[in-house]
């Protein structure tokens, strides 16, 4: 057992808003500037819908993460060294700016500067890379809220499996919103993928960081992340990325994008994992076994063995405590509720999400049943907005047993603490039908809902 | 599967290839620092990594200050303001606040993305930097000047008294050629026009606007102190931004007291109806998100799949505009289910203690007999043989209910009645005392013994100005000639739900179609499934029995931006009341349309409005006043008549908008200005000289015709405003509803309006008609702002503001029970001043110029009769009398305004401006009704801020900074000063003979400094000011001391109102609850019927609901929410929309109707139904926005499609809870009801 520590964060898409609040503090904090005017280290995503960069998931395209050898050994999707090597001058799977977007400002200074004239001045929009007008047609957030979205649905890649179910039209509407940030993976595929070996993973805390001063601009990085979650600064040529902010997690302090959330759903902890499981964790044939797998290389901090190891591996006492009050491995392991994003490309990412519940019903349909009973006041799980298959194809590689247990024991909080709230003796049949206790379901409930921020990160 | 099986499944796991494995190798080469993992496949670093320093030196930074951002969005976020060499660089949100407990989430963090971009505005190109002046005015200024004896104000006149001179400058409003001037030569212009204005033409021809004290209450005050000062005229907002829910005032007697989010918390059965929380309440939205695991369940109301409907357990989605309909649905159910087939003990024993439906009405019959229902009985009705009460001195406003207790009617305590004569002293409470109110008549004579039919006003069969009606029964009893019925009995009438042994039509059951008020006929206007309907209104109210009233309904501008917002806030405020939701944590209404709330009330109201100095201010309702003064009235091609039921006494019959205006005004019922077609410096003299006060020689004029009012006359030159002043507000790009009138009438420029005057046979009764309108009447437009907006560009003066991080303020909202802090981060830049600093200096000009000009004079104030006072008891039964046409007397301050006399020593208003005047010591200080004696809170302020050593305000405290302009709300505000709350209170226990100074007794020696609030966000104190307690830390909820300690509601029956008796709201048929569709606009105006197609443009309802990267006037044009977003303007369309005229995603399309043009991009979603655009909410014109096709000009703003419509309701006054306050009681400038045709550019290629 080689115990490492790391910082992870669960989101919880449930309570997600879609504000943007996350992104704009975190471009304000780390990419509001010349070079990097395109760069959401942190962006949200509406979904369906293309993301940012435009279809980055589909790897039949960019080819980013990692794959299987016909001999079941982990290999670079986009191949090995030599073909990089052989194509580092002219990388073919790398996204183009019309991918993220042309970034643009506008003629704000006509507005003052305008001589008397025949109409209201009004202020251009221009290009932030060329400097000429240009004619806004893209951008990182084009399709918020299902905007165009109708007429794209095809360049979602995870509605292609399952387009037959799943109609874009105003009766059947379903969206929900992706916050993004660098997965910090367990198994990084940017760092594999560096010829100059600039990037890497802190030995403290696992934040997965690029070498300012030996980027060589490769971009070999771009490609090999699956979530494109790299930059190029077109200035500077090198390559950056989201830095788990660690100069103030260093200090105590969470994240930005964490601590501004206005919607209270992100949590930030550590968690022990056995470094030398890793690979063959990745490694496992079946795609949908990679979440089983992924979950079982977090170690038990309470577990005296890992709390041996742990010190053994000269891990400080505090953060084996830290390790131990994590509300991320609560999220994760004691209540199964958190999913990683897209297990299947086997880097074992450790930014996890809890599936949204839409429990909405639907509206034209006569919905006449009996309102007295508690718990039909709640929809019931297979009536949901969302078709369980788009979720599963993001956060299982497929399997909707998972994710329909995660959103069974939401829904199932929600009945029993329903009962609880109206004053009534809560039924104690609800939290043993989704495999927990009275007392670890009130738990689960205080760190979803009331989430004070010391419980938070 | 474990690992153990992969294991024994899959080959020796590893990096793929010795080769690779070479490779990835050598990067140890590159790398010597790095330790690699054996399968070469990871790198990890410790230590020594020079190469993250980039990173950490991009987050040192020197110093965080606390602020906020001056916003309307209810938001009052608490924010830390990065600074890094002297430079602003980003900011985060505070996560300090006070908590609200151990069981609840907090209210950390409050923020959004709107205001984490705010930094930007610091340093940005559109920044206004220096003092700016229209070009040609500034050169037309100076020549004036010279020619003029350098005599400012002469040179003023000069120009605006020659139209080639005032058309050179007012004609290129708008186009560019602002140049830079200094300081003092912009303040010079600005203060010279006042001057003029003031002598010339009177001093309520200068108007100031600031919208929402609450978002700063300082920079608000600062010109609206001035304007008070001088005598100018302030204009009103929350009725203008149609955030006011007139029902609110006609209900509960209150311009709006909602729950703190938190309570959200309380709440286990939440209703989000046309309010879409994570986009407008970002920083709240939590509060739903968490409460549902709390085992809240969530209904969304919206007819689009609005941001909120991801959160909700329903869904229903009406078509736009009929949400009134499925309210009366529910209602019916509820009542039916709840209150007629069973007895519901908490609801039961609620609305008979909490509402008017015991009240007795009289059924008056027309001439042919019909019964209608008409007035309250009051205790005068019954007689002094029935009441002791009918002696007493307000008996007229004492309604009565039946006590069962003696089989008899009786005159409860809690009355209006009781509110202000000396008798009432100990019986203004709701405490029933012996009395058992009789809910039905039915109770009463024991069982339904006599009925009558009555006929009740329908409008979803009627075309528009055409009346259907329903006959329907309510068991009598007759006292004399008088027959009665209760308001209960009306309601149910009006709902449709019948009894046994009742005449009239009736429905059959949920599925009958025919009768109103079913949930089968409102699927029918609706779309929702009648099941649905029923079932969601009967959840609402069972859980409101089982939770004791925790049913809550946010309601937002969604379904409140409407012409008849006010009947279907009343259909939803039914609910909510029948289920005893109101004053319970947990329950009731949420309106949250704006931040209206400022707390500490008492001490801006008297700061804003200089009521330290001179009392009363001078304050108009805006929607009423650009009406008029826009010449919108001009264009209105229908009567009063066509609005209303027609089931009245033909009160409006022959009356159009501006009639009702008129008489409105002359009546006293609202504020109008300029009052009179005289300066009312001139008539002060005049009756002076006369030898009479200002009162009776007005009156005498009056009759005799030599004098009027302005607002009949309203296109007169003498009759119109002549200045225009802006701060913290953008009017021109945003809350303009009509803004092409504006333009055209107000400023004199090039516009968009097709619309056609009104022909002859359609125009006014008493305003007169002139043949032409004028055009350019303003004569200055002032701005002080920080970035450049719309109205910027059309002003003839700009003057360069502190933004938020620059200067000192206060802030709060309904939102959260807190007052934070605005600080400046750095000093202002260039040549920027914080707006107190501004008005000041304006003042020292203004007082200097006066001294050759104006000296002392005294003026006449027209103030109209007022809410919370005896005021409104003018209006017996609410039957309207005009003296003009000789039904009454003129009397001043009863059948029309009161007329007061206010001397002003216009040189000392720079004097007055930076001291706290006398008149709080001597006069006290008045708020809802209350009197706040505070010589000792103002002797405090003298010791901490210093008193004035010269002057006019010698010996009194300084007020010469914002920093203690704050001090000044801080102090004299009950919710701030723990002594002044609980003084409140014990004057309260005098009048209401309730124990209710124990509310605020835990804070009284809490004084909340501007130092405390600087620090972190402090919570306030429970205080008169308003209806809820905070006591031992509860969550605010409004009206809860209202219903446990027995406070009635300042409406006339000291109840919540189901039921409105005044002459107009009979004639509008608004008596009660009912469905009222969106104004028909082919009818009024012969727009095109929505659906109507001609295969390359369609007709779609208009909406303008808020826009998710610009929430309000500020943000637009901010380059990062402009990346989030399209990057200009847009309009939301559905997919069938816009396939069927060929309109793509992001294709360029102008909107046109009458009224003007619109030239944005598409964005057509599926989320969007068939027949609805949205073109969100305050889209400048300032970025992106090229020349329309249509018209060659300029596109428009989102209010560039709109116009002002004016319920004549709203113009009610002097009437119990229908009379006049600032912002409580006034036209709304609704503009959902509105249509436009939309197309696609046929060339693609725009042109800027």
């Amino acid at each position: 057992m080689r115990i490492m520590a790391q910082m992870a964060m669960v989101m919880n898409l449930d309570k997600c808003i879609g504000c943007h609040t996350c992104s704009v503090t975190c471009k304000q904090a780390w990419t509001n500037r010349k070079g990097t005017e395109y760069v959401w280290f942190n962006n949200v995503e509406t979904r369906p819908g293309q993301g940012y960069p435009r279809g980055y998931e589909d790897q039949e395209k960019w080819q980013g993460g990692w794959a299987l050898s016909k001999n079941g050994r982990l290999k670079l999707k986009a191949g090995g060294k030599l073909k990089k090597l052989a194509s580092i001058f002219s990388n073919p799977k790398l996204p183009g700016i019309e991918d993220y977007y042309e970034p643009w400002s506008y003629e704000y200074d006509n507005l003052l500067s305008a001589p008397e004239q025949k109409h209201i001045p009004t202020a251009p929009p221009k290009s932030l890379l060329t400097g000429e007008r240009m004619d806004i047609k893209w951008s990182g957030n084009w399709d918020d809220d299902l905007g165009g979205t109708y007429a794209k649905a095809d360049l979602d890649p995870m509605l292609k499996s399952i387009g037959d179910k799943v109609k874009l039209e105003f009766e059947e509407t379903f969206m929900f919103y992706l916050p993004r940030i660098c997965e910090h993976c367990l198994n990084p595929s940017c760092v594999a993928s560096c010829p100059s070996g600039a990037i890497y993973k802190r030995e403290e805390d696992g934040i997965v960081l690029v070498d300012q001063d030996s980027c060589r601009g490769w971009r070999m990085c771009i490609s090999g992340c699956p979530y494109k979650k790299i930059y190029f600064n077109h200035r500077t040529g090198k390559a950056e990325k989201c830095t788990f902010c660690y100069p103030r997690i260093e200090n105590g302090e969470p994240t930005v994008c964490a601590e501004t959330c206005v919607g209270r759903l992100r949590y930030i902890g550590l968690v022990f994992y056995d470094a030398d499981k890793v690979t063959e964790a990745a490694s496992v044939p079946d795609e949908k076994d990679l979440f089983a797998a992924q979950k079982d290389l977090i170690l038990d901090p309470h577990d005296p063995d890992v709390m041996d190891a742990a010190e053994r591996a000269g891990i400080p006492h505090d953060w084996i405590m830290a390790a131990q009050r994590s509300p991320v491995y609560k999220l994760i392991k004691e209540y199964d509720l958190a999913l990683p994003l897209h297990p299947e490309y086997r880097t074992m990412p450790m930014v996890w999400y809890i599936p949204p519940l839409s429990p909405v019903v639907d509206v034209v349909k006569d919905t006449g049943y009996d309102a007295e009973n508690a718990v039909n006041l709640f929809a019931a799980i297979d009536e949901l907005r969302i078709p369980i298959e788009y979720l599963a194809n993001l956060f299982t590689a497929g399997d909707t047993d998972v994710v329909a247990d995660v959103l069974r024991r939401m829904a199932a909080m929600r009945a029993f603490m329903r009962d609880i709230n109206m004053g009534v003796e809560p039924d104690v049949r609800i939290p043993h039908a989704v495999g927990m206790t009275p007392e670890s379901m009130e738990e689960m409930y205080r760190l979803l809902a009331i989430a004070k921020y010391d419980e938070r990160y | 599967m474990t690992t153990e099986q992969t294991n024994q499944s899959a080959p020796t796991p590893g990096v793929d290839n010795p080769l690779m494995n070479a490779l990835i190798g050598s990067r140890k080469f590159f790398t010597p620092r790095a330790t690699m993992s054996e399968d070469k496949r990871e790198i990890h670093y410790s230590g020594g990594r020079q190469g993250d320093s980039f990173y950490r030196n991009r987050w040192s930074h020197d110093k965080v200050v606390r602020s906020t951002h001056g916003v309307n969005c209810t938001g009052s976020c608490s924010w830390h303001v990065y600074v890094k060499d002297g430079l602003i660089t980003w900011e985060s949100q505070a996560t300090d606040y006070p908590s609200p407990g151990p069981d609840m989430p907090e209210y950390e963090p409050r923020g959004c993305p709107r205001g984490a971009s705010f930094s930007w505005y610091t340093y940005s190109p559109t920044r206004v930097r220096y003092p700016y002046v229209r070009g040609a005015l500034l050169r037309l200024f100076r020549e004036a000047k010279a020619a003029n004896g350098h005599d400012p104000v002469l040179a003023w006149k000069s120009i605006v008294e020659d139209p080639a001179k005032a058309r050179r400058y007012k004609s290129v409003r708008g186009k560019g050629g602002l140049v830079r001037a200094t300081w003092a030569e912009a303040v010079e212009i600005v203060a010279a026009a006042y001057v003029y204005t003031v002598k010339y033409l009177g001093p309520d021809r200068t108007t100031g606007f600031s919208p929402i004290p609450a978002m700063s209450p300082v920079s608000f005050s600062s010109g609206a102190r001035f304007h008070q000062l001088i005598g100018g005229s302030m204009l009103s907002f929350y009725d203008w931004y149609a955030d006011l829910p007139p029902a609110s005032p006609q209900v509960f007697g209150d311009q709006t007291d909602v729950p703190e989010s938190g309570d959200w918390w309380n709440s286990s059965y939440l209703m989000m109806w046309g309010s879409n929380v994570p986009l407008t309440r970002t920083p709240d939205a939590h509060w739903m998100a968490e409460a549902r695991y709390h085992g809240q369940k969530v209904i969304s109301i919206a007819p689009d799949y609005a941001e909120n409907v991801k959160f909700a357990d329903e869904w229903l989605a009406p078509a736009t505009g009929t949400d009134g309909a499925l309210a009366m649905a529910m209602g019916h159910v509820i009542l039916k289910e709840f209150f007629v087939d069973t007895t519901t003990d908490y609801f039961d024993g609620y609305v008979r203690k909490y509402t008017d439906l015991p009240f007795l009405v009289e059924l008056e019959p027309d001439e042919t007999g019909v019964f209608r229902p008409g007035r309250f009985v009051t205790a005068t009705d019954l007689g002094s043989a029935a009441t002791s009460e009918a002696d007493t001195e307000d008996a007229n406003f004492k309604p009565a209910l039946w006590d069962k207790a003696t089989n008899s009617p009786a005159v409860p305590n809690g009355t209006l009645g009781h509110r202000f004569a000396a008798d009432g002293e100990g019986k203004w409470n709701l405490d029933l005392e012996d009395i058992d109110p009789a809910l039905s008549i039915a109770e009463a004579t024991d069982g339904i013994r006599d009925a009558v039919e009555v006929t009740l006003p329908r409008f979803d069969t009627a075309a528009q100005g055409e009346i259907d009606e329903i006959t329907r029964g309510v068991p009598v009893v007759r006292l004399g000639a008088t027959i009665m019925t209760t308001v209960f009995d009306l309601m149910l009438a009006e709902y449709g739900v019948g009894r046994p042994g009742l005449p009239g039509t009736w429905a059959e059951n949920y599925e009958d179609a025919t009768s109103p008020n079913t949930p089968a006929w409102q699927e029918a206007i609706t779309g929702v499934p009648w099941q649905a309907a029923a079932r969601i209104g009967r959840e609402f109210a069972a859980n409101a029995r089982d939770s004791k009233g925790r049913s809550m309904i946010i309601m937002g501008a969604g379904t409140n931006h409407w012409f008849h917002s006010d009947q279907t806030y009343r259909t939803f405020l039914t609910l909510t009341t029948l289920c005893g939701t109101q004053g319970v944590n947990g329950g009731g209404w949420a309106h949250y349309v704006g931040q209206e709330k400022i707390r500490p009330f008492t001490g801006w109201l008297h700061l804003a409005n200089a009521l330290d100095w001179v009392r009363p201010p001078r304050q108009m309702t805006q929607t009423t006043y650009w009406y008029m003064h826009t010449d919108q009235w001009r264009y209105d091609q229908f009567g009063a008549d066509m609005l209303s039921a027609r089931a009245g006494h033909g009160k409006f019959k022959g009356m159009s908008t501006a009639d009702a205006i008129a008489q409105s005004a002359r009546l006293g019922w609202q504020p109008y200005y300029p009052t009179f077609d005289d300066n009312p410096l001139d008539i002060a003299e005049a009756a002076s000289q006369a030898g009479k006060t200002s009162a009776e020689h007005i009156v005498d004029e009056l009759k005799a015709g030599r004098l009027r009012f302005a607002a009949e006359d309203p296109d007169a030159a003498n009759n119109y405003p002549r200045i225009w002043s802006m701060w913290r507000a953008n009017t021109l790009g945003s809350s303009a509803k009509g803004d092409q009138y504006f333009l055209k009438h107000l400023l004199g420029v090039d516009n968009s309006v097709s619309a056609e005057e009104t022909p002859e046979h359609l125009r006014p009764r008493d305003v007169d008609w002139r043949d032409e309108a004028p055009e350019g009447k303003i004569d200055l437009l002032l701005t002080l702002d920080f970035r450049m907006t719309t109205t910027t560009l059309h002003s003839d003066v700009v003057l360069p503001a502190a933004t938020w991080y620059e200067k000192h303020d206060l802030s709060t909202t309904d939102m959260h029970p807190f007052v934070n802090t605005f600080n400046p981060a750095i000093s202002t830049p260039w040549q920027s001043r914080n707006d107190w600093e501004t008005w000041a200096t304006i003042a020292e000009k203004f007082s200097e110029l006066a001294r050759t000009h104006l000296g002392t004079r005294t003026d006449v104030v027209a103030q109209p009769l007022q809410h919370d006072s005896p005021d409104a008891l003018n209006t017996p039964h609410g039957r309207v009398k005009d003296w003009k046409f000789g039904e009454c007397e003129p009397i001043p301050g009863k059948t029309m305004p009161k007329l007061v006399e206010v001397e002003r020593d216009f040189t000392a208003i720079y004097d007055q401006y930076t001291s706290i005047g006398p008149l709080l010591e001597s006069q006290g200080m008045n708020a809802r009704g209350i009197r706040f004696d505070v010589d000792h809170h103002v002797e405090r302020l003298r010791r901490l801020n210093g008193v004035v050593a010269k002057g006019a305000g010698k010996g009194q405290p300084r007020l010469d900074s914002d920093r203690r302009a704050a001090d000044f709300i801080l102090g004299l505000s009950g919710t701030t000063n723990g002594i002044m709350a609980t003084e409140g209170f014990k004057k309260l226990e005098i009048r209401t003979g309730q124990k209710l100074a124990d509310l605020s007794a835990e804070h009284e020696g809490k004084q909340v400094s501007f130092e405390d609030a600087k620090a972190a966000p402090v919570p306030v104190i429970t205080s008169p000011e308003w209806s809820g307690s905070e006591a031992g830390g509860r969550r605010y909820s409004p009206f809860t001391i209202n219903v446990e300690r027995l406070k009635p509601w300042h409406t006339l029956t000291g109840r919540y109102q189901f039921y409105i008796d005044h002459d107009w709201f009979l004639e509008m048929g608004d008596a009660l609850p009912t469905f009222r569709p969106p104004l028909d606009m082919n009818a009024l105006f012969g727009e095109p019927q929505v659906g109507d197609s001609d295969g390359t443009s369609i007709a779609v309802r208009y909406l303008t609901p808020h826009n998710k990267w610009a929430i309000h006037s500020m943000y637009q044009e901010n380059f990062f929410m402009m990346s989030l977003g399209r990057g200009g303007q847009t309009i939301w369309m559905s997919v069938e929309d816009a396939e069927a005229v060929g309109i793509a995603d992001n294709d360029w399309i102008e909107a046109i109707n009458r009224n003007g043009v619109v030239a944005a991009r598409a964005v057509v979603s599926h989320r969007m139904p068939k027949g609805t655009a949205f073109m969100h909410h305050a889209q400048e014109r300032t970025v992106n926005v090229p020349l329309t096709e249509t018209t060659g000009q300029r596109g428009g703003i989102h209010n560039s499609l709109t116009r002002i419509m004016i319920k004549p309701t709203h113009l009610v006054g002097g009437y119990g809870q229908l009379s006049f306050a600032f912002n409580y009681y006034g036209p709304t400038g609704n503009q959902r009801d509105e249509v436009t045709v939309i197309r696609r550019r046929t060339n693609q290629n725009v042109e800027y």
